[in-house]
Order: structure tokens, then C-alpha cells, then sequence
């Protein structure tokens, strides 16, 4: 049994022109220990997808599946409050904007140890031990002190390091990490990308990468999902894609590259492919 | 997660204006009902059943049509000296409608202007500018208008005066800020190196920019200046009676409070009606102007 | 209405530890205060020279005088010295606590002042709780639900006790609840069975020490039409206000993490959003101050309430200008020292100000 199945997701948002399809179809499985890249355009649904298999999109979105579970549970059939005792402990979350996500009045170390006292039976001061052994292990220095800080006293990279070890609390199952390096310096995603390794190895967690960036695939991802514009179009374990991919769409995709590049300007898909031709090559 | 939208030919200023303007029904209305109670202001003498002034003193304290004992000829009622409510509210409304136009004409010139230097010039000019609207703020308003008109004299024309000054200071802070975030960018260093004069930059370069968030203030300033006259007539420092005016007029009806209710209630109806309108179409003109607040 | 631009707002400063850095924040903000004040003095200085009429005939209350009796007065006033000197004169005054006296009773305006202004404070403490235990919910409610019938519903009341004309509003719930109802009193401060000393000046609290049977329920059935009245555009201003800031806050990403977390709606609004919306709602709140006492003028004259809104309102009519002059530096006073006391607390619930 996998830990996550979804198959046949679809969302749509009702907007003011119409309801909006931003996932079409979309099936995934990820294994215990296992690391899944869901690569694609920014717009391709990937991000939506899994906020979808979490319960974390607004009620303007409509969201329908033929199977979601978590550990064979069905996530769309359980009450609300079921699903609450699920996220944020078994299946965790981090996010692009480390700083933006966390909140600005509070307390880093309130941030983290309030997942410690909704999900387990902690007491304080046993909260409080938990979160210096979090903050270790994610590697921020001095954990007693930054604990009393506040998001804006800590850098892009510190703070995502925090958003890790909040995830990390109550040792999840499943890890989805949105973009998780997107908005940080070059030379600190390669620290937060090793360390998210680290840990998913430690704790044999699965882990969700979703990312535009075809390197940081090729540093984590055990098996890549493709994703354009809701639909997925290719899955292939990583050395197949990145040696033969398959669909024309991954293939424009790689040749992407900013190595790749000519002269002065980038390739852009648009320069190779048409909407029908991605789609023609596209799985199921 | 962007939507992708299909972009059709970019419609005019005034269609997309008018496009956000009627996404809010509440602005819809509050723009009828504004336009209706302008049309009986203008033609105030074709429309009033009556003379406002003329007293019947065969009909004193006349309930309003629908309650027992009322005439159709008395829509709502006549007051303590026999002259019809309905006329004399017709006639009140150019009063409060006059005050608006001439309090927010008044403040919105003199406070762009103080403004406009303020966040043109900064410095030791900014400074004393935004002290003395300081200054202006630390009384309330209403206790500064009494004040004024009590300096100058009670009347219409004072609590006027007195009521634009009050509302300065809001859009000299909102000129300052709006010029000071305006005068950083590119468009407008880019005009100050092509060679554009100061007074060229501040009229025609920076101030186009700032307009959005005056016209809104704009609205809810008229608004207010219809409250805070209405206040000062009530209070007795305003229009003097036997001016129509409506805070006026309920100055007078006080007295009837507990044996004529309609004496009190329509002025203040009317006042309520009029500046509800208005800043119904300000919430509409802040959501079709500001292009933060479009999308939301 | 949103606040503007951050030019208005208190100065950041660095990131600091301790108390020195909000000891220094109030510092700047009171030497921002000076200038002010020296202005505000000097309106009221100026506003009884300005006065048509004859100073010394307004400053003395007598009508007729002959001219010996003219010079004497003007001598005795000081108003024959140059006007630079009688300004700091004034100003000396000020700061050892003299007002000027009523030219009426003759009693010393701070004295009047201080008995007057429990009343008021009262009034408008009962109102700004009033409007806020009740514009907070209704705003984040109104967010929460956002585009339903009850947000529509909430924000239509709201923009009708924003246009609302105190003063009538005030007038049509004494028709309804003193008149055909019969519950409420119509003027005043409590009925006239009761006496007792001033204790605090705040009735509710005076009524209970007091003791006396139903003399505490008396009090509140005088306060609460006029607190009532009081309340609403700043209710009304409280919710419009809090219900664009939750919007805002409700569409940042800590709101996402806060649910991804697992917590419940109820910890999500009511804790990671609200305490965000927040920030901006008291500055509102603070604004309202200004807007609280020149409502109390209307409604302590609408209701007889003898607080200083009405004590103003009867000194303009009796042209004891000392009054009017004495009370505008009062009051004027008060709302700046409200207004640093707005910001220091903005200070205290924004960390980002703070550090």
C-alpha cells in the first residue's frame, strides 16, 4: 500500500469568467522512504494539486477524485476534524515564501510549539525541550535564544529552516515541500535542499518536491511526475527522463535549460511546441 | 497558482471605469437616489407641493399622509407653524447639496495645494505644513466649527468656511503622501531630466497620478460636510431659521419630540437618505479607482 | 478608509533589546508633541482676541462700563501689555495648571474641567467598548463570510451607522424607547431619588459604592441610549475597517501554514489572522478618539448629559469665551496625549515596530 494515492484529481475554481480547471486528471502514488518530483511550468496545477489532497484550498474551489487516501484512509470522505488530527502531524507542508509563511507576531518558538501541544500529549516544558531538539537538528545555532525571536529578526534561510523543523515536529509520515528553495540565495538552497534530504533519509519519510527547477529534480527525486497546465503529461523515474524522455513536452522542457541557451536569449517552450502537441504525447 | 485570463482589447477608460462602478449594486443605487435628490434640488420650485415658507394656520402639526388625520395634500405632515415638511425637505436638500459642492470645492483646491507643496518641496516647508495640520487634528472637528462660527458668526456661509477648514488637513496628508511616492519614480525623474519645469511636474506629471484616492476622499469629505452642517444647524450655529435646512429644522422640531413624531423624524431621514447615497458611491468609486483593491 | 501611506506612522527604529528603545520611541513622539502643542496654545490664545467685539467687555462679562472703568479692567486683565507678553503670560499659566476662570461663575475652568470630565469619560469609555465588543466579531464575521448575505448584511448596517446623523438618530431612540416604550430616561445622569458623593465621577462605579438599592440599575438605564448613539459610527468605522484588514490577512501565506498546521478555523481567524488585522484596527480604534468627543457634544446635548461636549456647547451660547478658551487647551490637550498613548500601544502589538 502506498502512502498517498490520488487518482483522477480534478479542481476547478469558480471565477468571476466561468469556473477555471487548474488540475485535470491527475493521478500520483508515493511510497514510504520515497522521494516524487512533481515538476512544471508555474500555472501547470502542481502546487494546487497537493493543497487539494490536503484540504487546504478555499471553498471557492471544487475539488473531486476518483481515489485520495493517506495510509489507505479516504481523505475526501472524513469529516473536517479528522482530517485536522492528519495535517500538520502525519502529512506536512512547507512553502515558498518562508518568510511570508510564517506569522509575523508571533514568536518563532510559539509558531513551533503549538503544533507540539495540538497534535501530542507534551507538556510544557517538554514542548519547549522538543523545539531546542528540533532546531538542532535543523541546524539553527543558539535554539534557546532564536526560539524568542521573531520571523523578521531571521534571514530567508533561517526562517525555512524553522518552517522544516515545525513540519518535521510530530516525525510525518509524508513531507510535501513547495518550492521550498525558490525564494532563498543560491548558495543556501543547496544547504536547505541537503538538509530536507538528510531528514527524509533519517526518518525514512516520503517526500513531495514540487519545483520548476529541472536541477534541483535531478539532485532529489527518486521518480518525476510532469505536470502542464493541469494535466500530467509524463512519469518516468528520474534517469529515464533525464536520459530519454518520453513526451515532446519534457523534451522541450530539458532543452530549456539555461545551459542550453544560444546567444544572448533562452528558449521558451512556446518556441517548440503547441498546447495540442504537449497534450498528444500526455499519460494518464 | 496564477489563472490565465484571455485578454480582449483593452476597453476605455470610462467603460472599465463604468464596468467596476456597476459590479456594486450598492454604488448603482447610491448613484440613483444621489441623481434624484439633485433633480429635486435643481427644480426644487416645479417639484415642492408648497411654498416652504408659506404657514398654514389652519393646518398646524399635521400628521403625514398615512397616519390617521393626514391630507393628501400634506405628503408628510406639517410642522408647529403650519408648513409643509415635504416642500420645505425638497428646498433643504440644495441647502445641504450647496454646502457639500462648496466645502469639498474649497477643501480639495486649498489642500492639494498645501499638499502638493508639502510632498513636492519637503523640508523645513513640509515640516511646518504637517505641523499645523497637526494642530488642525488635535481638536475635533465639530468642537473647531463651533468654535469658527462663533468667531465669525453664526450663518450658513461660516459653518461653511469653518467646516473646509476642519477637512483640510485630510487631503493635505493624503496630496503629501500620494506626491511623495509619485515623485520617486521613474516616469517622473525621467520628465525632470527631458527638462519639465517644477510647476509642469507637479500639475501635469504628478498630480494626474495622485487623483484616484482624492476623488474618493472627495466623496466621503462631501458627505461629511453635509453631517457636520446638518450638526451645526442642530446645534443652532448653522443656517438660521427659518432657513429649510435640515439640521436646522430638526433644531426646531426638538420641542414636538414626544406629540408630532414626524416633525423630527423626516429631516433626519432626509439627511440620512442623501449621505448614505453618496457614500454608498464612494465605496463603488474607491473599488472601480483603486487598482489594489480591482481584483480583490 | 485604509490609513495611507507609512509616513505617518510612528518611526521604525532598529532591531534593539530592552526597554530603551520604546523609552526613546515615546521621546520622539512627545518632541513631536511640543510644536503642537505650542500651536494649539496659541489658537486658543488668539481665539478670544478674535472675537468681534471688545475684549475687555468679553473677558469681564459686563455690558456697560465707563471708560475709568475700561482702563482698570484693561490694566487687571493684562491686556495692555504687548501681545508677545501676554502670550507667554498664557503659556506660563498653562503649565502651572491655570485655565482662566468662567466669566460666568467665576469658578477656575480646570476645576469645572475635572468635575465635568468623569462624565464624559464614562460616556465615551462605554461606547468604545461598546463598538468594539461589537466591531471586531462583526468585521471578521463579515470577512470570514465574505460575498454571503450576512457579510452583505453587516456591511450595509455599517455604512448606515457610518452616514448616520448622530443627532437624529439620538432623537428618534428617545421617541422609541422613552416615549412609546416607556423603558428609558429621556436626560441626565441617574434619577433624582438617588444621592450620593463622587466617589471616582464615574456613576456606575459610584452607584455600586454607594450601596443604595437599584441605584446602580438607574445609572445604567440613563447611560444606555447615549452610549448607544455614541457608539455608532465608531462601530460602524470598527467594523468596515477590521473586515478589509482580515481580508488582507486572511489571503497571506502564515494564514496557509497556520492551516496546514492542522489547527481548527476558530484558532486560524481568531488567533494567526485576527491578531494581524489587528495592527491596523487600532490605529483605527485610537483615531476614533477625536470622532468619540465631537460625537459627545451632540449627544450630551441631545441627552442633557453633563459631561464638558455639553459644558462646550452651553459656554459658546453663554459667550463665556474664557470657558471655550480654557476648554479647547483641555481638550485638545487630552487627544494628543490619547493619540501617544495609541501609538505607544501600536508599538506593543506590533513586534515589527517593537524590535
Amino acid at each position: 500500500m502506498s502512502l498517498l494515492e490520488v487518482e483522477n484529481l480534478v479542481v476547478e475554481f469558480q471565477t468571476a469568467s466561468g469556473p477555471f480547471r487548474a488540475v485535470d486528471g491527475v493521478s500520483l502514488k508515493v511510497n514510504a522512504g520515497e522521494v516524487l518530483a512533481i515538476v512544471g511550468e508555474s500555472g501547470s496545477g502542481k502546487s494546487v494539486s497537493m493543497l487539494a489532497a490536503m484540504g487546504l484550498l478555499p471553498w471557492t474551489a471544487k475539488v473531486t477524485a476518483d481515489k485520495l487516501t493517506f495510509n489507505g484512509r479516504d481523505m475526501l470522505a472524513m469529516s473536517d476534524n479528522d482530517r485536522r488530527k492528519i495535517i500538520g502531524k502525519d502529512i506536512a507542508m512547507i512553502f515558498q515564501e518562508p518568510v511570508a509563511s510564517l506569522n509575523p507576531c508571533f514568536t518563532v518558538g510559539f509558531q513551533i510549539e503549538e503544533v507540539l501541544r495540538f497534535h501530542t500529549d507534551l507538556g510544557k516544558k517538554a514542548r519547549r525541550d522538543r523545539a531546542i531538539e528540533l532546531f538542532n537538528a535543523v541546524g539553527i545555532p543558539n535554539p534557546e535564544e532564536r526560539l524568542g525571536h521573531y520571523p523578521h529578526q531571521m534571514s530567508g534561510g533561517q526562517c525555512q529552516r524553522v518552517m522544516i523543523a515545525t513540519a518535521l515536529a510530530c516525525n510525518p509520515k509524508l513531507l510535501i515541500a513547495d518550492e521550498p528553495t525558490t525564494a532563498l540565495d543560491v548558495t543556501i538552497q543547496k544547504q536547505i535542499l541537503d538538509l530536507l534530504m538528510r531528514l527524509q533519509a533519517e526518518h525514512n519519510m516520503g517526500l513531495i518536491i514540487i519545483t520548476h527547477n529541472m536541477g534541483v529534480v535531478a539532485e532529489t527525486a527518486d521518480r518525476v511526475i510532469v505536470q502542464y497546465k493541469g494535466r500530467k503529461i509524463e512519469e518516468a523515474d528520474v534517469l529515464s527522463l533525464f536520459e530519454s524522455p518520453k513526451s515532446a513536452y519534457t523534451k522541450a522542457l530539458l532543452s530549456a535549460l539555461p545551459d542550453n541557451a544560444t546567444g544572448d536569449r533562452l528558449p521558451t517552450i512556446a518556441e517548440f511546441l503547441t498546447d495540442q502537441q504537449i497534450f498528444e504525447g500526455a499519460v494518464r | 497558482m496564477t489563472v490565465v485570463e484571455t485578454t480582449k482589447n483593452p476597453p476605455t477608460g470610462i467603460a472599465e471605469f463604468w464596468f467596476y462602478f456597476s459590479r456594486n449594486k450598492g454604488a448603482v443605487i447610491g448613484l440613483a437616489v444621489f441623481l434624484i435628490i439633485l433633480f429635486m434640488a435643481v427644480f426644487a420650485p416645479f417639484v415642492a407641493p408648497h411654498d416652504p415658507s408659506i404657514q398654514n394656520r389652519e393646518m398646524l402639526l399635521l400628521p403625514p399622509v398615512l397616519s390617521e388625520g393626514g391630507q393628501a395634500s400634506y405628503l408628510l405632515g406639517t410642522d408647529a407653524v403650519g408648513r409643509d415638511i415635504f416642500s420645505r425637505l425638497i428646498y433643504g436638500a440644495r441647502f445641504s447639496l450647496f454646502i457639500g459642492v462648496i466645502v469639498v470645492t474649497l477643501s480639495v483646491i486649498s489642500g492639494v495645494l498645501v499638499g502638493l507643496v508639502a510632498g513636492y518641496f519637503r523640508g523645513k516647508v513640509d515640516t511646518v505644513i504637517m505641523r499645523v495640520m497637526d494642530i488642525i487634528l488635535a481638536f475635533p472637528s465639530l468642537l473647531l466649527a463651533l468654535v469658527l462660527v462663533a468667531v465669525l458668526g453664526p450663518g450658513l456661509v461660516n459653518a461653511m468656511i469653518a467646516i473646509s477648514l476642519v477637512n483640510l488637513p485630510h487631503f493635505v496628508r493624503l496630496t503629501r503622501a500620494a506626491v511623495m511616492t509619485e515623485r520617486a519614480k521613474d516616469y517622473v525623474i525621467a520628465s525632470k531630466v527631458a527638462g519639465a519645469g517644477t510647476l509642469r511636474l507637479m500639475f501635469l506629471t504628478i498630480l494626474p497620478n495622485c487623483l484616484a484616492p482624492l476623488i474618493v476622499q472627495a466623496t466621503l469629505a462631501f458627505s461629511a460636510a453635509i453631517l457636520d452642517a446638518a450638526a451645526l444647524g442642530f446645534l443652532g450655529m448653522g443656517a438660521q431659521p427659518p432657513t429649510p435646512e435640515w439640521g436646522t429644522m430638526l433644531a426646531e422640531a426638538r420641542e414636538f419630540i414626544q406629540r408630532a413624531w414626524w416633525v423630527v423624524t423626516f429631516p433626519g431621514l432626509a439627511i440620512l437618505i442623501t449621505v448614505l447615497a453618496i457614500n454608498l458611491m464612494g465605496d463603488g468609486l474607491r473599488d472601480a479607482l483603486d487598482p489594489k483593491l480591482k481584483r480583490s | 478608509m485604509t490609513g495611507g501611506s507609512k509616513t505617518f506612522g510612528p518611526p521604525v527604529f532598529q532591531r534593539k533589546k530592552g526597554l530603551a528603545p520604546m523609552l526613546r520611541f515615546i521621546f520622539g513622539r512627545l518632541a513631536v508633541l511640543i510644536p503642537t502643542f505650542l500651536g494649539v496654545s496659541l489658537i486658543a490664545f488668539s481665539f478670544i482676541r478674535l472675537l468681534p467685539g471688545d475684549p475687555v467687555m468679553l473677558m469681564s462679562g459686563e455690558r456697560v462700563m465707563s471708560p475709568e472703568r475700561h482702563t482698570e479692567l484693561m490694566n487687571q486683565l493684562g491686556l495692555d501689555r504687548p501681545m508677545y507678553v501676554q502670550y507667554f503670560d498664557y503659556l506660563g499659566g498653562l503649565l502651572t495648571g491655570d485655565f482662566g476662570s468662567s466669566i460666568v461663575t467665576k469658578r477656575p475652568v480646570l476645576d469645572d474641567f475635572v468635575n465635568l470630565f468623569p462624565a464624559t469619560l464614562e460616556l465615551s469609555l462605554c461606547a468604545i467598548i461598546l463598538a468594539v465588543a461589537l466591531g471586531i466579531p462583526a468585521g471578521v464575521l463579515a470577512a470570514v463570510k465574505r460575498g454571503t448575505w450576512l457579510d452583505q448584511t453587516i456591511m450595509g448596517s455599517a455604512l448606515v451607522g457610518y452616514s448616520m446623523p448622530i443627532f437624529w438618530w439620538g432623537l428618534l431612540l428617545i421617541i422609541f424607547f422613552s416615549g412609546y416604550l416607556g423603558w428609558t430616561p429621556v436626560s441626565g445622569r441617574i434619577s433624582l431619588m438617588y444621592f450620593f458623593p463622587q466617589v471616582t465621577g464615574f456613576m456606575l462605579i459610584d452607584s455600586l459604592i454607594s450601596g443604595q438599592a437599584g441605584a446602580f440599575k438607574s445609572a445604567l438605564t440613563y447611560l444606555i441610549l447615549p452610549t448607544i448613539v455614541l457608539a455608532t459610527i465608531p462601530l460602524a468605522v470598527i467594523a468596515r475597517q477590521t473586515r478589509s484588514a482580515m481580508l488582507e490577512v486572511l489571503g497571506e501565506d502564515y494564514v496557509r501554514t497556520a492551516r496546514a498546521k492542522g489547527m481548527s478555523p476558530f484558532r486560524v481567524i481568531g488567533v494567526h489572522a485576527l491578531r494581524n488585522a489587528l495592527i491596523p484596527v487600532i490605529t483605527t480604534i485610537g483615531l476614533q478618539v477625536g470622532v468619540l468627543l465631537a460625537g459627545a457634544i451632540l449627544t450630551e446635548t441631545i441627552f442633557s448629559w453633563p459631561g464638558i461636549g455639553k459644558w462646550m456647547v452651553d459656554s459658546v451660547f453663554k459667550r463665556d469665551y474664557a470657558v471655550v478658551q480654557g476648554g479647547l487647551m483641555l481638550i485638545a490637550g487630552m487627544i494628543m496625549l490619547v493619540n501617544l498613548l495609541v501609538d505607544v500601544l501600536y508599538g506593543l502589538v506590533n513586534p515589527r515596530i517593537r524590535h
